[in-house]
């Protein structure tokens, strides 16, 4: 099959496959049986630390050190927490997890509070996924109305409550701690580290989090164990990927791909190639946050962290934006940027002032007024952000400005002199959204 | 809100002792849900039933940006414009949405049955462009299709 071995999108979505009952049919919950009957809790965290299973969510740090962390006698209360705040621009995988394998999600919950000792769980989902919630607070109570969840879950002393947590419309909040806070009633500021939230997490006791697709793949770890799982995948890239990929392609989507599967065909097959026979120019590899890839740097490269870390960006989120070629990369950047701006909680100054300053001078650009010292005030401002500020998201604009610049300056340089874009300010490819163009145009005249 | 305090209080029973302060956010999205927005004596009611500041429910409404504490339209248009779906021809709904609707975004029109507005990035990314109307994604969309749909919710029923 093309992309290799699937751990998930190996069953086909019908009206009723996210039932408890079919996903029982597939053999779901047996890897639960196992893990409480068969396994301590301390044996499936070693389990899923020697799997080698890598998150999910973007950091791609090792599953099984965050939770090997957790004491487990220390007597005082732990938290697990799914982060379902799937908001990186180009990313949409979770949201495939939710609406389609919520009992997957739900098994996953379970273990992963059994192996840390949490009595009290949580799926935090953002504000805006109304069908996700909808299958998971459906799933969850068929799961406590089938003894699944609440006290003594399978006959065993092991009991657990499960919320799903909506959010309310906030992207900062799929940062771990801004998560928390969130999941406290609170407006969402990220905190300072340390401590770690390993340490002093949610209601100040160690807590952790994990992306959706990280904890989806605990299930099959524990059945097949950590030998099973490393079959599949690369030495260093263990297990699959659950790629979203959009932009200027033919059959944008969901894709699970094992680590290692060269891009170009997953670009010729799973994408189905260029859109109206456009040219490839760059791909925003792992959501917006990572550097954007030249096809140069990406066509010979093969799907894995290694490679990507090594051609100067990374796999991020998992989030792929596929750019053609007569794309205007200021008018790509400018887009990015009022979204960072939009998105920046405000609590630390360099990023309410600096995401506020890159999307004011990508304006200026895009209207024609820029200044020849507006390249440099870019790099300075995406500098000076870099590890200043208590969370990611100001360092992240940052990545995502410069990663443009150093590959496509001579259209900055080009749009300052000219007063115009390269390509007309086109974000679209040709052939596409032609009516809308028109209907733009008629609006001007 | 104090209607609701029985629903809130089958919440209650999933969350540790001690913590109902968790408990402001899904509060305040069931009380927007109930009557539209929410209004300062729900503020002042919440915080009461939870034990929380007032300035805590405050701050909550302030932070998120889909609650509100002023009524809109019956139907919330929120076009997505961030960078996919905008290479998928969202910049030319948008302006089609505003001939159509009359408005600018973050107004509503004069017969109080649309607001628009516009988002940045919905997760749904690979059916771009896309808006979501309420609580429904639609996704795929061409100006043809926004004006299908719109013609139906004018009529007050969603497909």
């Amino acid at each position: 099959m093309s992309g290799g071995t699937k751990l998930f999108m190996n069953f086909d979505i019908t009206p009723t496959s996210h039932t408890l009952a079919e996903y029982k049919a597939r053999g779901g919950y047996q890897a639960l049986a196992k893990a409480l009957k068969e396994m301590k809790p301390d044996q499936v965290t070693k389990e899923v630390l020697s799997s080698g299973l890598l998150g999910h969510g973007g950091a791609a740090f090792l599953a099984g050190r965050k939770w090997g962390v957790v004491k487990l006698n220390d007597g005082q209360p732990h938290y697990l927490c799914m982060n379902a705040d799937e908001g990186e621009p180009g990313t949409f995988k979770d949201r495939w997890f939710l609406e389609n394998t919520p009992h997957l999600l739900l098994e996953s919950m379970l273990i992963g509070s059994y192996a840390l000792q949490g009595r009290h769980s949580f799926i935090y989902i953002r504000g805006e996924f109304d069908l996700a919630y909808r299958r998971m607070a459906e799933s969850l109570e068929e799961a406590y109305a089938a003894g699944l969840f609440g006290e003594n879950i399978m006959g065993t002393d092991f009991s657990c409550d499960l919320v799903i947590y909506r959010g309310a419309g906030s992207y900062v909040c799929g940062e771990a701690s801004a998560m928390l806070t969130s999941l406290e009633g609170k407006k969402g500021y990220p905190r300072n580290r340390p401590p770690r939230l390993t340490v002093a997490g949610l209601y100040q006791k160690p807590t952790v989090v994990n992306n959706v697709e990280t904890l989806a793949n605990v299930p099959y770890i524990v059945t097949h164990g950590a030998e099973g799982f490393r079959k599949v995948g690369t030495a260093t890239s263990p297990g699959t990927q659950v790629i979203s990929v959009s932009g200027h392609i033919n059959t944008p989507g969901v894709y699970e791909l094992e680590y290692g599967y060269p891009f170009a065909d997953f670009l010729a097959n799973e994408c189905g190639g260029m859109l109206n026979g456009s040219e490839l120019k760059c791909v925003v590899p792992g959501g917006i946050s990572t550097k954007v890839l030249t096809r140069e740097d990406i066509m010979p490269l093969a799907m894995d962290h290694n490679s990507f870390v090594a051609a100067g960006s990374q796999l991020g989120s998992q989030g792929m934006i596929v750019v053609a070629e007569g794309t205007c990369m200021v008018r790509l950047l400018q887009v990015m940027l009022r979204f960072y701006h939009h998105e920046s909680c405000g609590q630390c100054t360099p990023c309410r002032e600096g995401m506020g300053w890159l999307e004011r001078i990508s304006n200026r650009l895009v209207a024609g007024e820029g200044r020849p010292e507006d390249i440099s005030r870019l790099y300075q401002i995406s500098r000076a952000n870099d590890g200043t500020t208590i969370c990611g998201l100001g360092d992240a604009a940052g990545y995502a400005t410069v990663g443009i610049l150093d590959k496509y300056r001579h259209e900055f340089e080009y749009y300052i002199e000219n007063k115009r874009s390269m390509y007309e300010g086109r974000l679209e490819v040709a052939g596409l959204g032609e009516s809308a163009r028109a209907i733009a145009a008629s609006a001007v005249a | 809100m104090k209607h609701l305090i029985p629903e809130f209080e089958v919440w209650k029973k999933r969350y540790p002792a001690g913590f109902e302060g968790s408990l402001v956010i899904p509060c305040c999205r069931r009380i927007q849900e109930d009557r539209g927005y929410v209004a300062d004596s729900d503020i002042a009611e919440l915080a009461e039933y939870l034990s929380v500041p007032r300035i805590q429910v405050e701050e909550v409404l302030a932070f998120y940006t889909q609650f509100r504490r002023k009524p809109i339209g019956q139907w919330h248009v929120q076009l997505c414009h961030n960078v996919s779906c905008s290479m998928r021809g969202s910049e030319g709904l948008l302006v089609h949405l505003r001939n159509k609707l009359g408005v600018a975004p973050g107004q509503t029109t004069a017969d109080g049955k649309f607001t628009l507005s516009t988002v940045e990035c919905l997760a749904s990314c690979g059916t771009a462009p896309m808006m979501m109307v309420n609580d429904t994604y639609y996704e795929n969309l061409d100006a043809q299709k926004v004006d299908t749909l719109l013609a139906m919710l004018a009529e007050g029923a969603p497909s």
